[in-house]
């Protein structure tokens, strides 16, 4: 693919105000609209990458969001330095948070945020080292 | 049904959002779990919740959800209301709690949309 046809985008995820999480996915999903994108693939976009944001702020105190839009399909990865994931194959399982009790009373915090990315992506790739951050990757396709 | 009706229907106060009359509603969805909005709801109606915090802004914007309705008497501040006009979002408040106010809308004839695990 070349690169001449893809849209590149950086962006910072605040990790100390939960009031602004989501701004980025916000953007994003903006930026996408006027690009014209159709709702439904906007939607899984926002979606995916809100819920990674919202992660990140939670539990990973922010990171960077890259966004890459090609005609056939829109890559974002997301990237934390923050304390890392022991065991990934309990964190992808529906239910299962480490959220504490003041994020639960926020409405976040059920276990639902690594399965909605993977389920809302049509490709998602995840890795994570204890002590040093955790990696996603996820991809929607357009056509 | 539209919104106008809606709001007549489970006594709303209008928090911000204009010309009510002329907005369609076809289902609705109460929960206080914005995890649960975002996994589960299929369709862009309206969101019923006790919870107030800017949050339940965003996860509607992100599921194209333009109505807010908080229930049990609970109403947002300035600063959500600012933010969601900003997001051209209608935010209406009800003192009935959420099994009441969503009960009154379904007898109406509103739905709860698609069921989740269903093709």
């Amino acid at each position: 693919m070349n690169d001449e046809n893809k849209m590149k985008f950086h962006y910072i995820v605040d990790g100390e105000d939960f009031s602004v999480a989501g701004e980025v996915s916000s953007t994003v999903k903006k930026t996408l609209r006027q690009l014209g994108i159709c709702p439904e693939i906007l939607r899984k976009v926002a979606i995916a990458m809100y819920e990674g944001e919202i992660n990140m702020v939670i539990h990973a105190h922010g990171g960077v969001i890259d966004v890459e839009i090609s005609p056939e399909k829109i890559r974002f990865i997301l990237d934390d330095n923050g304390p890392g994931i022991e065991n990934i194959d309990l964190a992808m399982t529906e239910g299962y948070s480490t959220a504490s009790d003041s994020i639960r009373t926020l409405g976040f915090g059920a276990g639902m945020g690594l399965p909605n990315m993977k389920k809302y992506t049509d490709e998602f790739y995840i890795t994570s080292e204890v002590g040093r951050g955790t990696r996603v990757e996820m991809v929607v396709k357009i056509v | 049904m539209n919104l106008g009706k809606l709001c007549e229907i489970i006594d709303a106060e209008v928090i911000c959002g204009e010309n009510l009359e002329v907005i369609e509603i076809r289902s609705a969805c109460g929960s206080d779990l914005m995890s649960d909005v975002l996994a589960f709801v299929k369709d862009q109606g309206v969101l019923l919740t006790g919870l107030v915090n800017l949050q339940v802004i965003r996860t509607a914007e992100m599921m194209d959800i333009h109505v807010i309705i908080f229930v049990r008497g609970k109403k947002p501040d300035a600063e959500m209301a600012a933010f969601a006009k900003e997001k051209q979002m209608v935010l209406l408040c009800t003192e009935y709690p959420m099994y009441t106010a969503c009960g009154k809308l379904y007898a109406a004839g509103l739905s709860g949309g698609e069921r989740y695990g269903c093709s």
